[in-house]
């Protein structure tokens, strides 16, 4: 089996299994209590506080652990949304390619009126930081662009934008869930003051993740209860996923370097062998992509029936059609990148791993010309392209 | 559970019926890329029995998995018997599909309707 789907989740690492067993079995108190095993289950918290807060460049105080990306981002919009409203400022600056977590958050504050202004991301996928100097009014209280897109893989200008939001005294979030623990990053540096990032995109488990919240940004709770988290996340901490999501990052930050020529130059293979098949197209920037990044469209087939004839040869990789989603529109990513409907519901991404050998990428490669080539036998839409009843877009 | 039945996936993965009918007369087109499903129905009629009938489809499993089984339930039969093929039997013949695919079958039904009346159009009948 070839799993090829890293950016909608990983593996969890020996390490991170490992520290959540140990947990588990052995300090299974709870923090808030004061005997001894409650003060060790503590330790491992601040430890694991300790650990994360140094990978992003934070001060422990400034992490406070999380379900997961989807809660780190409601709580850092939504605490910048209520600072704004007390200010009398109610505009957001956005993109038109956030995650959902990020759209739907900002949607439900269009409707409690907020104004929220959603950047055009240009064909290659990337945020102009002078639109975003340009967006900003007198009335923004943040700025939200993600560290690198969740289908297409492009790393955004996050310290240009920080900066141009610095200089206006604007609070700057970034959904850095896919950059975490895969390429290099230091909140202090890129000035932003929120961010967040999520346990299973970087060999940690599922449901457990974390918010930076810069020292002086007051957050607003999204669960209220006990005093956990400084007061700012009620319940009992998942001291097991925390313990091993600070082991999966450690182990993963500290790879990176390591890993990224290895990775990035499996990534140019498979790209350039799947350009090989004809009316195909790369998506997002070639070289301001992750490391692991893949995504392509082949025009004239659709991206689910791709997804399982891959599956029947052993590689597992996730599309942007809308068969996928259950929805009859494809990916916002795509559309925002101006794919039109028809070549977007032919996607595929592959999201590569560092345990896959160059042997793997020729045989993805292999497998995907001939699924396409198979599927083209047969596809109305390519008969009619192929003919010259319509004209080629890819 | 698996996504599909095993019954869409065998015809899924060995669609019958797939191609093009060059001398049809009866062919019908439905959908559009837009939504991400595209079938195209060929048939050959002679003596008001469907005596061929073929397929292109541009969609997901289920698509072609419909499309495969809406041809095979209605090859060799009366003009007047293929006009009452329903989405539904098309569905049920496939052991079901899930709710948010239902779409798939009504395209499949469509698409045969489609031939079918494009057939009384240039017959006349
Ligand atoms: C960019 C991005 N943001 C947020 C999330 C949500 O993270 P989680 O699944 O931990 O809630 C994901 C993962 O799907 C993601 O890729
Ligand atoms: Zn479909």
């Amino acid at each position: 089996m070839i799993y090829a789907d890293n950016a909608a989740t990983t593996r969890m690492s020996d390490a991170a299994v490992q520290a959540m067993l140990s947990v588990i079995q052995q300090n299974y108190g709870n923090p808030s209590s004061l005997y001894t095993l409650g003060q060790q289950a503590k330790e491992i918290l601040e430890d694991a506080r300790q650990a994360v807060a140094e990978v992003i460049g934070a001060d422990p105080r400034e992490i406070l652990f999380t379900s997961g990306g989807s809660e780190a981002d409601n709580q850092a919009i939504r605490s910048a949304a209520a600072l704004g409203k007390k200010a009398g400022k109610t505009h957001i600056v956005s993109t038109a390619f956030e995650h959902h977590a990020v759209l739907h958050t900002l949607e439900k504050l269009k409707g409690e009126g907020f104004d929220i202004t959603l950047l055009d991301v240009h064909e290659d996928g990337l945020v102009r930081p002078e639109e975003v100097r340009a967006a900003i009014r007198d009335d923004t209280c943040l700025v939200t662009v993600m560290y690198a897109n969740n289908e297409i893989g492009t790393i955004q200008p996050i310290r240009e934008i920080g900066e141009i939001c610095h200089e206006r005294g604007i609070l700057f979030h970034t959904d850095a869930v896919q950059a975490v623990g895969h390429i290099p990053l230091n909140v202090k540096d890129d000035h932003v003051d929120l961010l967040s990032a999520s346990a299973h995109k970087f060999h940690g488990p599922k449901g457990v993740g974390f918010l930076y919240a810069r020292k002086g940004v007051r957050l607003t709770n999204l669960i209220e209860g006990g005093a956990q988290e400084n007061g700012k996340r009620a319940g009992t901490e998942n001291v097991p996923g925390i313990a091993a999501m600070a082991a999966a990052l450690k182990e993963s930050a500290g790879k990176i370097a390591q890993n990224t020529p290895i990775l990035a130059e499996r990534r140019d293979r498979l790209i350039r062998g799947l350009r090989q098949i004809p009316h195909s197209a790369l998506n997002g920037d070639e070289t301001q992509r992750l490391p692991g990044n893949v995504n392509f469209c082949f025009e004239g087939i659709e991206g689910e029936s791709l997804l399982l004839l891959l599956d029947d040869k052993g590689i597992e990789a996730s599309s942007g059609s809308a068969c996928t989603s259950g929805s009859l529109d494809p990916s916002h990513v795509l559309l925002a990148i101006g794919r039109v409907h028809d070549v977007a519901h032919g996607s595929l991404r592959l999201s590569l791993g560092e345990d896959l050998t160059d042997a793997d990428i020729d045989y993805i490669i292999q497998s995907v010309t001939d699924v396409v080539t198979y599927l083209r036998s047969f596809s109305p839409i390519w008969r009619d392209l192929e003919s010259g009843k319509k004209p080629h877009i890819l | 559970m698996a996504l599909y039945s095993e019954k869409v996936m065998e015809h899924f993965r060995n669609p019958r019926n797939v191609g093009v009918i060059e001398d049809a007369n009866g062919i019908g087109e439905v959908g559009n890329a837009k939504c991400g499903d595209i079938m195209k129905m060929y048939l050959k009629i002679e003596d008001d029995v469907i005596q061929d009938v073929k397929f292109e489809t541009f969609g997901c499993g289920s698509a072609i998995a419909s499309s495969s089984m809406a041809t095979e339930l209605i090859k060799g039969k009366p003009v007047s018997e293929a006009m009452q093929l329903t989405n539904k039997a098309v569905a049920e013949a496939l052991d079901g599909l899930p709710a948010y695919k239902m779409h798939c079958s009504v395209l499949a039904e469509e698409a045969i309707h489609a031939a079918l009346e494009d057939y009384h159009n240039r017959t006349g009948k």
